[in-house]
């Protein structure tokens, strides 16, 4: 086995091409590991537990990009480096076909687009701050999609951006559309009159596509970032889209996307959603839901969606556990006619964080306590949700929406746990994301099924995708690759997770069901 | 730029960062440009302090 690295100075790469040129240098002949990083200390790290650092990788600083290759001979390592030379040319060479212009700095961009309105910043999270900063100040709304950004940077920004009257989304706003236009990780949606406010960008996206399904559309997302509520932050930017919102014309009805606000900041929030002027649908996922006043309160994504679309058009609604109750009662009795051997245990590999929170909110009163990475609780319980794009997931390694395979390796997993009975999965589509993050997951939900009928049990898959019909993944697409797996695939995320909880708890069916089991 | 004029025109954007974003709205025909970003004070952290409180001190 031979192990070459060579470490170009002063190349900077973003993550997405780092993970294209070493995912494509992986599949080279005769190539057992490759890898492309920035010499970062986390990277550092990273290549030295995968066996890959050498004295020469070990020098390279953070501005310089680090190429490592383990393969079977020298010739083939070598034949891959050189390899990875050509995939960065291309990408380049694409990426100028495409925007012709490459500018260095900000202040020549302006040059080149003097009307620009917006700046849209993915850097990585330490420089997060600097080239925001830099952009509200020369009068520009900021599109943060950068995480990693300290809470203090976060405070200092939005305080800039509200002197100036600006926008400020983010940091760590995956997604936001204006006037029709989607930002970061979006979905095709159609035009119309729905506002949002979130500080969630799976949040967001599936509050968009469930609009989207039911015919109406969306006037703009704003994202504000996952922070935004937090007693620190104090809702600043809530505040201002509410205001865009409520002054904007095209809009109609008003959605706030969030998890439960600060104690500090819930107050001066529903002050602000009362001077809407407009109607609005309120989802802080784990709030208790408020009756009367002037906001509508709901408990789920799906609701929020059914909600806003069903005021617009000036419709009753209340909210349901299943859409369609009787094809869940078909559902759960042909699961139940496969066998009786299944573990206890629900097992949620999620790659949005909001819906695994949503999820673990909605299971906990039906099967009891989960434990989870998104806080501490239901230790032991046998029941799991994983928010695998946490930071702890992706240190070093892209989002899972980007990437499935990691995933894809824990679905294979969970075929071989008899405590495991039911594997809840969340699929994201959208612009930017993974091209078919349905194909890694059916192939990985077919092999852990197999694996656990070779054990004389079952293991049901139920999974739920965000995206609409114009997404470039296709949905009916990637729902019917699930369904050739034999995942049950639900029309949501909320109604995934009772399906779940159904499944290792058949005797909740009268109440969720409203008929005999 | 203004509060106001965020939703009413529709969005100029200078990319910075992750190319693909660039290539997604050049493609949805949104007016883009992609800066050819590398880390500011060459990564160095207390280079790029210092430059932020430049740039803060120039702005007061």
């Amino acid at each position: 086995m031979a192990l070459r690295s060579v470490v170009w100075p002063s190349f900077y790469q973003d993550s997405i091409a780092l993970m294209r040129v070493a995912e494509a240098l992986k599949e080279l002949p005769r190539v057992r590991e490759a890898a492309a990083l920035m010499g970062t200390p986390a990277n550092h790290e990273l290549l030295a537990s995968a066996g890959l650092a050498t004295p020469e990788s070990k020098r390279a600083g953070v501005g310089d990009l680090i190429l490592a290759v383990e393969a079977e001979s020298e010739g083939a390592a070598e034949a891959a480096l050189e390899a990875a030379k050509d995939l960065f040319a291309a990408r380049r060479h694409e990426l100028e076909q495409a925007v012709r212009v490459l500018p260095r700095t900000l202040d020549s961009a302006l040059a080149h687009l003097p009307n620009a309105n917006l700046v849209a910043i993915s850097v990585p999270g330490p420089y997060a701050k600097f080239e925001a900063a830099r952009a509200l100040r020369r009068g520009l709304h900021v599109f943060l999609f950068s995480d990693n950004v300290p809470l203090a940077d976060e405070v200092e920004l939005k305080r800039l951006a509200v002197s100036r009257r600006l926008l400020c989304m983010g940091p760590d706003c995956g997604t936001a559309y204006l006037g029709g236009v989607g930002l970061g990780f979006a979905n095709v949606v159609p035009r119309g009159r729905v506002g949002c406010v979130a500080a969630s960008g799976t949040g967001l996206q599936a509050v968009v596509s469930h609009v989207a399904a039911l015919e109406e559309g969306i006037s703009h997302g704003i994202g504000v970032g996952g922070r935004d509520l937090s007693a620190e932050v104090g809702g600043v930017m809530t505040g201002l889209a509410l205001e865009a919102l409520a002054a904007d014309s095209e809009t109609l009805v008003v959605v706030l996307i969030s998890k439960p606000p600060a104690p500090s900041v819930l107050g001066p929030l529903e002050a602000a959603l009362a001077e809407v002027g407009k109607p609005v649908v309120a989802c802080c996922l784990g709030e208790p839901p408020r009756l009367g006043g002037p906001v509508r309160w709901v408990t789920t994504l799906e609701d929020a969606a059914e909600a806003a679309v069903a005021t617009r058009r000036g419709m009753p609604w209340t909210p349901r556990a299943f859409s369609d109750p009787r094809a869940i009662g078909a559902r759960l009795a042909r699961v139940r006619a496969e066998t009786d051997r299944r573990g206890a245990g629900v097992f949620g590999l999620f790659t949005g964080g909001t819906l695994a929170h949503e999820a673990r909110l909605l299971l906990e009163p039906l099967v009891g306590p989960v434990a989870s990475n998104l806080g501490p609780g239901g230790e032991g319980s046998g029941h799991w949700i994983l928010d695998l794009g946490a930071d702890e997931f992706t240190v070093g390694r892209p989002h899972p929406m980007l990437d499935p395979e990691a995933r894809a390796a824990r679905v294979r997993e969970a075929g071989r746990s008899a405590a495991i009975g039911v594997v809840l999965v969340d699929l994201v589509l959208g612009r930017a994301a993974h091209p078919n993050p349905a194909g890694p997951i059916a192939a990985a939900i077919r092999d852990a099924r197999v694996r656990a009928a070779a054990d004389g049990r079952s293991l049901v898959v139920v999974a739920s995708v965000v995206g609409t019909a114009g997404d470039p993944q296709g949905l009916s697409r990637q729902i019917a690759a699930l369904e050739a797996a034999d995942a049950d695939v639900l029309p949501s995320n909320a109604q995934a997770a009772r399906f779940a909880a159904l499944v290792v708890r058949p005797d909740l069916a009268p109440s969720l069901l409203g008929e005999s089991p | 730029m203004s509060l106001e004029t965020a939703l009413s025109k529709p969005p100029r954007v200078i990319n910075i960062g992750l190319d693909v974003f660039a290539l997604e709205l050049q493609a949805a025909g949104v007016p883009v440009i992609h800066v050819d970003w590398r880390p500011p004070a060459a990564g160095d952290p207390r280079l790029l302090a210092l430059l932020e409180r430049l740039e803060g001190d120039d702005e007061e």
